[in-house]
């Protein structure tokens, strides 16, 4: 229930729009977020409740490198 | 870039629980708390809990939105669906037992419930066949609260109506807190809740309860940093919230999808499963949309129900206090297929995770 899926929003219109899971395109609720065809969305029960970067993505990469270096100099 | 957000990376995820190992306080045990299904299966699925050393305990507490719905509400439910009412839910919850039976007992008796991928699909079906009123049984928490909210403001067709059974996780998480006999040092906060509300209602726990609080995504790298994350914090002595799921919790949250369920829901106190009252804990609709509410509408009164049957202990798996394999019923009486209690039915229940796992992936190497 709270597992949520990325998806690819694939084209827009109104409140759908058509994901691409992985290969799986489905219609997906995009009224919570501003979503732009192109963008990754976490997807729950058929409703995205926020997008998703790359940049994030690369955040997160950076927060981890942190939180071990930080370590290891302390 | 699907592949690429999950992140993975054997030799990081090694280097961390080295880190753990070392950090880890060689006296008394530190008790992690998480609340969220989702959790619990990535810790039990990829074996976190092996990695870990003795003095570290990562448990589960009310995270499984199926598992923590009172059995009177299931009982509403299935009276509706006896009524001749189409029931339609997510499909975890029609094994779940009410008092009596479940929703698909209620089936079996010809009763019409269907499983749904979304509120927009029962409202779909609702819009298609007029003639039949329609019940969206609205569970789940405030990752999933939004989609009802969007679907009651859009305004449903007059056949259908909702059981809104929707809750809320800071308040549980208070009430874990509060409980002094399990003695919690941390909390791994639910990466997918948050990215709806945002890191300012867990702000309380390390502020007034010392407890060190990590947002966390749903790899096993990231469980594996929160855990780190926590027990540094409790090594400083300085207990405050961190969000290690920078990729989808933004500081503020969701603010569009927390501004419909206002506007929707107000929060009251509730039951949960197995649980006392808890505060200001489940979401109710507010008098301007009490027209769509299926209490209101087929004036339902059911207000008791049998939430543990004899033997089953999911009142003390839900909170974390004792794990599956301590409840004598584990795999014995209560298996996936014939579940005795609710934990052990969900895909995001304890009992049924631990169920469909090696066991011996939850022990220490």
């Amino acid at each position: 229930m709270c597992l949520a899926v990325p998806a690819k929003i694939i084209k827009i219109n109104g409140d759908k729009a058509q994901a691409d899971f992985g290969g799986i395109l489905r219609e997906v609720n995009v009224a919570l977020v501003d979503a732009k065809v192109g963008e990754y969305v976490l997807v729950h029960a058929g409703y995205a409740i926020q997008t998703l970067s790359r940049k994030e993505a690369e955040e997160t990469l950076r927060l981890w490198k942190e939180i071990l270096d930080g370590e290891d100099q302390s | 870039m699907i592949e690429e957000m999950r992140l993975r990376d054997a030799a990081l995820a090694k280097r961390v629980a080295e880190k753990i190992r070392k950090i880890a306080s060689s006296k008394g045990i530190v008790k992690i708390c998480h609340v969220c299904g989702t959790h619990e299966w990535t810790i039990t699925h990829y074996g976190i809990r092996s990695l870990l050393p003795e003095s570290v305990e990562v448990i589960a507490g009310p995270g499984c939105p199926v598992c923590i719905v009172p059995a009177y509400e299931i009982d509403e439910a299935i009276k509706l669906a006896l009524d001749g009412v189409t029931i339609t839910c997510f499909g975890d919850l029609l094994r779940v037992p009410g008092s009596k039976m479940s929703l698909l007992d209620a089936k079996a008796e010809g009763a019409d419930v269907r499983v749904v991928y979304s509120v927009a699909d029962a409202i779909k079906m609702a819009r298609k066949e007029r003639e039949k009123e329609f019940v969206f049984f609205a569970i789940g928490f405030e990752t999933t609260a939004p989609s009802t909210a969007v679907e009651i403001l859009k305004g449903p067709p007059e056949n259908m109506s909702f059981l809104i059974s929707h809750r809320l996780i800071p308040p549980a998480m208070k009430a874990l807190v509060e409980m002094e006999d399990l003695s919690l040092n941390g909390f791994i906060a639910p990466g997918h809740v948050s990215t709806v509300i945002g890191m300012k209602p867990y702000e309380v726990f390390p502020r007034d309860y010392g407890m060190p609080t990590v947002i966390a995504g749903f790899e096993p790298l990231d469980i594996l940093f929160a855990i780190y994350m926590v027990l540094k914090q409790l090594r400083k002595g300085k207990p405050r919230l961190e969000n290690e799921y920078v990729r989808a919790v933004l500081p503020e949250g969701n603010v569009r999808a927390q501004r419909l369920m206002r506007k929707v829901f107000k929060a009251e106190d509730g039951r949960w499963r197995g649980l006392q009252i808890i505060p200001e804990s489940v979401l109710t609709l507010r008098d301007k949309y009490k027209k769509y509410d299926s209490r209101q509408k087929y004036d339902l009164h059911v207000r008791r129900g049998v939430d543990i049957r004899p033997g089953c202990r999911c009142h003390l798996v839900i909170i974390g206090k004792i794990k599956p394999t301590e409840c004598p019923l584990f795999m014995k009486a209560c298996t996936p297929h014939r579940p005795v209690g609710p934990c052990m039915v969900s895909m995001e229940g304890t009992c049924r995770i631990w169920a469909g796992s090696a066991q011996p992936i939850n022990e220490r190497a």
